[in-house]
């Protein structure tokens, strides 16, 4: 029996179909944003008035991913954005064979697609899933302390959208001590302080998406 | 749940990894993970069994682990110390300034080929 040596980490193989998909969504001129959080931190919510806010300035299409359900893609599908459910048939993260399945069911989308990752903080921000920029969402009943518990999701993160914020007179919350933490493990990472109910911050979150959007197809 | 999705990884590298060097069988297949790395030896394990009869290419095939130990480095003192022990802060001068040096690791190491 022959030994053949590899070293090669788990997720190359997912890696290489990452690299291909990007590159591949840009010569569409799709702009691929993955948004990563736990079950329950408003990304829909957040994501509902994301689209309502930028209705005629930019094309918005979502990939709903979650284990079983459609309830996410139908609130999205009642705003009148284009929207697809991925069912990931029990897997915990969306890789980029998934996220490749996804957008073909989406022959609609040109400009922004966002991709509604498995609530889940901890294998969403091993795989590439092929998007331009990550996004990780913090809602403030979460606590401050998620940065200490889960560092490689705010490691691997371009933005961090913090919601919920006209929660926080009612949480121990303290967005200093967030940011501090969060900027110790990412340095360059952005942070948007939201409440998609009262539209606190909504405007600098919006501005981000459109400008790197922008950019993208320069 | 993240251990089953691993294991379907792994296959499909192993797939390409076989077409590549022309191997229709593998015999054994190595990993090397590292003790942080957030892996359930067992639960890996158990996930391979199960998959490893579905497919022909790695029927039977036993998995090794090999753990590799964490160790993390201070910036401040510039000493090394064991990251399971102590976490992030340093047990030697108590500064939260430190770095993995190793022990996230996640590799296909070696396999054996028929």
């Amino acid at each position: 029996m022959k030994v053949i040596e590899l070293k090669m980490t788990v997720t190359d193989s997912n890696d290489r179909d990452a690299q291909a998909l990007r590159r591949e969504l840009s010569e569409r001129g799709i702009f691929l944003i993955n948004l990563m959080s736990a079950p329950g931190s408003g990304k829909t919510t957040l994501l509902s008035r994301t689209i309502t806010d930028l209705a005629g300035r930019a094309d918005i299409a979502v990939m709903e991913a979650d284990i079983a359900s459609d309830v996410d893609a139908q609130r999205i599908s009642a705003l009148g954005a284009e929207s697809v459910q991925v069912h990931t048939d029990g897997m915990c993260h969306m890789d980029a064979g998934m996220t490749r399945m996804g957008l073909a069911g989406m022959e609609g989308a040109n400009g922004i697609v966002f991709l509604e990752n498995v609530g889940n903080l901890i294998c969403p921000a091993e795989f590439d899933t092929g998007a331009h920029k990550n996004v990780m969402i913090l809602s403030v009943p979460e606590g401050d302390d998620k940065p200490l518990k889960y560092p490689l999701m705010f490691s691997r993160s371009d933005a961090l959208v913090i919601t919920k914020m006209d929660a926080s007179p009612y949480f121990d919350f303290d967005i200093e001590t967030v940011e501090r933490r969060v900027k110790k493990l990412n340095p360059d990472i952005l942070i948007f302080p939201v409440s998609a109910k009262t539209g606190e911050g909504m405007e600098a979150w919006e501005s981000y998406i459109l400008s790197e959007w922008e950019k993208s197809h320069a | 749940m993240h251990e089953l999705s691993i294991v379907k990884h792994v296959i499909k590298t192993l797939r390409e990894v076989a077409e590549d060097n022309k191997v229709s069988r593998i015999g054994s297949v190595t990993l090397e993970i590292g003790e942080v790395s957030g892996v359930v030896i067992e639960q890996l394990t158990d996930c391979w069994n199960y998959f490893r009869d579905k497919d022909e290419l790695v029927r039977g095939a036993p998995l090794y682990v090999e753990t590799v130990e964490a160790v993390t480095f201070c910036t401040a003192c510039e000493k090394t110390y064991e990251t399971v022990r102590f976490g992030r802060i340093c047990p030697h001068c108590g500064s939260p300034e430190t770095y993995l040096l190793r022990g996230n690791e996640f590799s296909i190491k070696q396999i054996e080929a028929e």
